[in-house]
């Protein structure tokens, strides 16, 4: 049974691309909980203050599906691609809100 | 990243609940012990009286100590002794904030409490100690750190933990088979076994006191989300709370003065309504003016916050109305809260929280003693002995699994041997908490590892069970004292105490019996490779 041995090299690869996706995963998906918490505080029929609680509540729900998509895509380009593209809807949508909705 | 969902999840599991499992194992046990914070604080302070005055005599008492001693006060809170969480009368006074210009303003500024004795409306004097309260603090605030620091670790690492338990349940998706499997003896599978079924048994307490404890932290962790509605900065923050709390009954300070109307009337009326023993607490804004508003609180008797309240004119004694209007949102998030705390607990749930609690700790550490046992073989195999991170999660799982019991029972030994009038006394028994603390978790790095388990297991079992001892000596209320005359708070901390620390010696005797095994095992094995070799002659 020949176990293929593992260069230095491609260690050191695999290490970087586990460090980039943590850091990805860690930032990238804090960043998408918040702009989805204020996507939601504007989006949900509630008073104020409890729009912002509810948001509040649902992000870490939204924070960990974020890491754990992040963990799990194939490719770190894919990983970053669909961060950045629900980034934009939601901020997109965040705009929106302001231009034409009460959105404070 | 990995081929394969499941194998991804178990990667992130493993790496996720390693990094913050140590902080984990800190937060799960003394916050655990914070279940009991009112009967360890007991314990701390054995000086206290048992109370027996009424809650007319207690509020009469308070009320008087308030307003000899306060003036201006924004609010006054007074917790008489009928209830589990307040076992002696408490009273706190909370000052407003004052402005550059030295005017009030709505924020609140200092605090000050006492214990008061309800014969004599003077504070009672207590040795200094941290108590149970200081060591439930710290599963949430640590020590020696700022609260935005510690905020902010515990809230990173409980993240940590959610991420940690979601990936750990779609690696272990046959959630059926686990719950049913254990495999004793049988070294890195039995480690697996245990770890998964205690985490199938509790996952749904296991999710809920790590999503509800984040609850806590919400509004720090995500300030974007108050602040893109309300602004950001201290004053913007007071907004967002003023609207989000429940206010009908709140009026401005009129800043005329009227005295305050007799507020053991009030309890009364509250106590006719609800029934004896029901009032937990009384609390009065802007006492002395003209607009002061008396809430009378009803015991917690489920998760949420407001459950029954009877709102006073503070002048006049009128009634106002019945209880907080509270949104829907509001109260899903109250409710959260409440199911962490489990203040509202009768002592079959609140013994199911603590026992729950233990498994929680127990699932961390078999976690962190398995991610060493899986890499062990290959680790020992190598040349120049193991790596120094290998070396590094083993020491800190000694340190940390053997050494943190070893540390709370350092804390409860200075609460009964420091001197009464040391200088700083409170502190210090926490810093003899986080000396010994320190000291056990640099022990293993100087000892082979498998010798700073059994030691340190021994050494826990014996700072546990000398806990009695060292209490009847200094106190003379010894367990089969307590027991005589049914105090149930110190023969309760003497046998919990005795039983931790026979569960260390089982543990430390267990480990003993496996190393002699082990090298048994090795003797067997080069006696048959000497009698097999061709050179030996019988």
């Amino acid at each position: 049974m020949a176990k293929t041995k593992i260069s230095n090299r491609e260690l050191s690869l695999y290490r970087w691309q586990v460090a980039v996706r943590a850091l990805l995963a860690v930032l990238g998906g804090y960043a998408l909980a918040t702009l989805a918490g204020i996507f939601l505080t504007y989006a949900l029929p509630l008073s104020r203050s409890d729009a912002v609680i509810t948001a509040n509540l649902l992000s870490f729900t939204l924070y960990s599906i974020a890491i754990i998509w992040v963990f799990s895509t194939q490719t770190l380009r894919r990983a970053g691609l669909g961060l950045l593209l629900a980034g934009l809807a939601l901020a997109a949508a965040i705009l929106l809100f302001k231009l034409f909705g009460d959105a404070p | 990243m990995k081929n394969g969902f499941r194998q991804s999840m178990a990667w992130l599991h493993t790496w996720t609940g390693l990094v913050v499992g140590w902080v984990l194992f800190f937060v799960f046990v003394t916050g655990n012990l914070g279940r009991f914070d009112t009967e360890i604080d007991r314990w701390m302070k054995p000086e206290l009286p048992a109370e027996t005055a009424t809650l007319a005599q207690s509020i009469d008492a308070a009320q008087q100590r308030l307003q000899e001693k306060t003036t201006g006060s924004a609010l006054w809170t007074i917790w008489p002794a009928t209830n589990r969480d307040y076992p002696n009368l408490r009273i706190r006074s909370e000052d407003y904030r004052l402005d550059a210009q030295g005017e009030p303003t709505n924020l609140r500024g200092n605090r000050a409490e006492e214990i008061l004795d309800p014969e004599t409306a003077a504070p009672v004097q207590t040795r200094a100690t941290g108590g149970g309260q200081l060591l439930y603090k710290m599963h949430y605030a640590l020590h020696y750190l700022p609260r935005n620091v510690s905020d902010w670790l515990i809230g990173i690492c409980s993240m940590f933990m959610l991420v940690a338990i979601i990936s750990g349940v779609i690696t272990h998706k046959k959630i059926f088979a686990d719950f049913f499997t254990f495999r004793p003896n049988k070294g890195q599978r039995s480690w697996l076994d245990l770890h998964a079924m205690l985490a199938t048994i509790t996952l749904p307490f296991f999710l809920m006191i790590t999503y509800s404890g984040l609850v806590f932290f919400v509004l720090t962790l995500f300030p974007g989300i108050v602040a893109s509605n309300y602004g950001s900065g201290e004053q913007q923050r007071e907004v967002f709370n003023e609207e989000m709390a429940a206010k009908e009954f709140r009026i401005e300070r009129a800043n005329s003065p009227a005295n305050l109307t007799r507020l053991s009337a009030l309890a009364d009326i509250a106590e006719k309504r609800w029934g004896e023993g029901s009032v937990r607490l009384i609390e009065v804004s802007d006492p002395g003016d003209a607009h002061a508003r008396v809430r009378v609180v009803h015991q917690l008797d489920d998760t949420s916050r407001t459950n029954q309240e009877l709102i006073f004119d503070g002048a006049s004694g009128a009634l106002l109305g019945e209880q907080h209007a509270e949104s829907q949102a509001r109260g899903f998030y109250d409710h959260l809260l409440g199911l962490h705390r489990g203040l509202f607990a009768d002592w079959i749930l609140r013994w199911l929280y603590f026992i729950s609690g233990w498994i929680g700790a127990i699932i961390i550490g078999s976690g962190l003693v398995l991610w060493v046992v899986k890499r062990a073989p290959k680790q020992l195999k190598q040349e120049g002995g193991p790596d120094i991170g290998h070396r590094l999660v083993e020491s800190l799982n000694v340190g940390t699994i053997a050494g943190l019991p070893i540390a709370i029972a350092a804390y409860f030994w200075a609460n009964r041997l420091l001197p009464i009038d040391l200088a700083g006394r409170g502190n210090w028994e926490a810093n003899a908490m986080f000396i010994v603390w320190l000291a056990a978790l640099l022990y293993p790095v100087f000892r082979p590892i498998k010798r700073a388990w059994i030691e340190q297991f021994w050494i826990a079992s014996a700072a546990l069970l000398l806990l009695p001892v060292i209490n009847a000596l200094t106190t003379g209320r010894h367990l089969l004292h307590s027991l005589q005359v049914q105090d149930w708070i110190f023969a309760g901390f003497d046998l919990t105490a005795i039983t931790a620390g026979l569960l260390f010696a089982y543990g430390a005797i267990k480990l003993s019996r496996r190393e002699e095994v082990v090298a048994v095992n090795k003797r067997d094995k080069k006696v048959h490779a000497q009698l097999d070799s061709p050179a030996q002659t019988i």
